[in-house]
């Protein structure tokens, strides 16, 4: 008796290991070591065949040299505070949305409609929206203001042309997770508040956006990962271009290491590492965030 | 429910109401439209200046044959049912396990492990793409579709586990525990109680990765050089270039890359939704 029951226990010590073994030894060979290689590669100057170097903080020494980092760093900062107008332009949507009528689901899933599909097709269709001479925008433009805009040739525009894209699909995601939060709202709250004759903004302010928090939470977690992350439509509509102006870290990278030209290897590391560092400021306190709800429930 | 129901509006209201939705929903798929009726109209049209009017002709059948005659796009889009299907299996499959082991066992380094896939998750790709491209060259994996795999399984598995975990936590332990005190072995338990409990995870789950990694370029552009491997994805980008001003070659081509996620997704509507706003109202 005595022996069966340590064998049951053994059996629960290191069945969790049995189970976790091969997804654990995955993700740390494809995820988690590559993170340290990334930082050691950064401190050698290497062409990804030669031999590599020691050259300690120089490439790091050399980003802050560069101007196309400022120009990356610039823009990543200008994605993320645009793409945040995603959670409330979602919320705006939602709400309009959030109705009874006939046919509501399928407007639901048509207004979804832009997340389903690639960031590339987005890219392509907004490439077209934009295109001078024939594109649907610079003849509104053009027929407004008697003069046309190639958005995505002009440095001043091109930017937030491609962030303009980025927010459809993006605003269709953080629309979706409020409709679902919406659904879950405690309708005992709203009829009490409506009974103290709360109503429109006060109403929506002091009684719906609390009871949203934990879909306001997962809008900022997704939003924030996406505008940092942003690259296929960098690479789809202006290639980085024109002259640089549209580069983020994440492409900046791509054009140093990894495109059919770049060598740079370390440098290109060092960029990888400096978005990582940004990221981890944020993944920190989603994380933390994370942790205490697990706490507390 | 909030907003006030339409119903209980004034007529007035109610009228604006079914009026602005569907202009409302013309206006925000205007661009997917512009593309779709692009991709029937003639040729001629274009050279024509006829860019919005209505299309002189509706040729459906022979823009979307030329456009896989004149190009590889019926290869990139087997690469990318060749790199989506066996990522979707591999990494829900391995999530099962590890989701199951963190939801169910209690020891010291759990949540350790549970926030070390999280985070993994949220890291840019660019941190990983050197050290991976360089070992799945020396693994002899560059430029095969089993090399994406492997990574597109195992950077998944983050995502994956976390969603599963979860998932598990929100079933009955009690039939956990029962079987344990009849005596029933641990892999017996996963398998023959939990596994059965948990379709619809796995349905939702694989919804959602079909349409991650269907969707995914950067990592297409970066392992798949030949034509012969490469996903739709990075095959549209191509495309682009050899097509330049044939939009509706273009378009006809975007909207059949398109296709297969979206088929997905209206088939699976449900699963897909509850799978994406897993945490929305909890928490």
């Amino acid at each position: 008796m005595a022996g069966l029951r340590r064998k049951r226990w053994n059996q629960r010590t290191y069945a969790p290991w049995l189970f976790l073994a091969p997804g654990m030894l995955m993700f740390s060979i494809y995820v988690v070591f590559p993170i340290f290689q990334s930082i050691w590669i950064s401190f050698y100057d290497w062409d990804g065949l030669g031999p590599k170097t020691w050259v300690g903080l120089d490439n790091y020494a050399n980003l802050l040299d560069d101007e196309s980092f400022y120009t990356s760093l610039q823009n990543n900062l200008i994605w993320l505070l645009l793409y945040l107008l995603a959670i409330p332009a979602g919320l705006a949507v939602a709400l309009f949305l959030n109705q009874s009528v006939t046919g509501i689901r399928l407007y639901k899933s048509l207004f979804f409609f832009p997340f389903v599909i690639s960031q590339v097709v987005v890219g392509l269709i907004f490439s077209w929206f934009y295109a001078p001479d024939f594109g649907l925008l610079p003849k509104i433009i053009g027929f407004l203001t008697g003069s046309e805009i190639a958005v995505l040739a002009d440095e001043r525009y091109a930017t937030y042309g491609v962030i303009a894209a980025g927010l459809w699909p993006q605003i269709a995601y953080c629309m979706i997770l409020y409709l679902t939060g919406l659904n879950n709202i405690n309708p005992e709250q709203v009829e009490a508040a409506r009974m103290d004759n709360a109503k429109g903004w006060s109403m929506l302010w002091h009684i719906i956006i609390p009871q949203l928090r934990p879909a306001t939470f997962i809008a900022m977690v997704v939003t924030v990962i996406g505008a940092l992350r942003s690259f296929d439509l960098i690479s789809i509509m202006t290639v980085g271009g024109p002259y640089g102006s549209t580069r983020v870290l994440s492409y900046f990278m791509y054009e140093q290491a990894l495109s059919e030209y770049g060598v740079a290897m370390g440098y290109g590391a060092a960029i990888a590492v400096v978005l990582f560092a940004i990221m981890l400021v944020f993944i920190s306190i989603f994380i933390v965030r994370m942790l205490q709800q697990e706490r507390n429930g | 429910m909030f907003p006030t129901p339409i119903a209980r509006t004034a007529p007035w209201v109610q009228r604006i109401y079914k009026w602005l939705l569907p202009v409302a929903l013309v206006l925000w798929l205007l661009p997917l439209i512009g593309i779709a009726v692009t991709s029937i109209r003639p040729s001629s049209d274009l050279a024509a200046g006829n860019y919005f009017g209505w299309p002189s002709g509706f040729n459906f059948i022979e823009n979307y044959s030329t456009v896989f005659e004149n190009s590889n796009i019926g290869w990139y889009i087997l690469n990318s049912f060749k790199v989506t299907i066996p990522t979707v299996v591999g990494a829900v499959g391995l999530s099962c396990l590890t989701g199951y082991a963190l939801a169910v066992y209690k020891f010291r380094s759990n949540l350790i492990v549970f926030f070390m896939f999280v985070a993994g998750n949220f890291v840019p790709f660019q941190i990983l793409a050197i050290p991976v491209r360089n070992l799945t060259l020396s693994l002899g994996m560059y430029n095969t579709t089993t090399g994406l795999v492997m990574f597109h399984v195992a950077f998944q598995t983050g995502f994956c586990t976390l969603f599963m975990r979860n998932f598990i936590k929100g079933l009955p332990f009690a039939l956990i525990e029962s079987a344990r005190v009849e005596g029933v072995s641990e892999w017996k338990i996963f398998w023959h109680i939990v596994m059965p409990l948990m379709r619809p995870a796995i349905a939702a789950l694989s919804v959602l990765i079909f349409t991650f990694i269907w969707n995914d370029y950067f990592w297409a552009t970066v392992m798949a050089q030949s034509a012969d491997v490469r996903p739709v994805t990075a095959g549209m980008n191509e495309l682009k270039g050899q097509w330049k001003v044939a939009w509706e070659l273009i378009a006809a081509a975007s909207i059949i890359a398109a296709l297969p996620p979206v088929a997905m997704f209206f088939l699976m509507q449900k699963h897909f939704i509850a799978g994406l706003t897993l945490g929305a109202t909890k928490g």
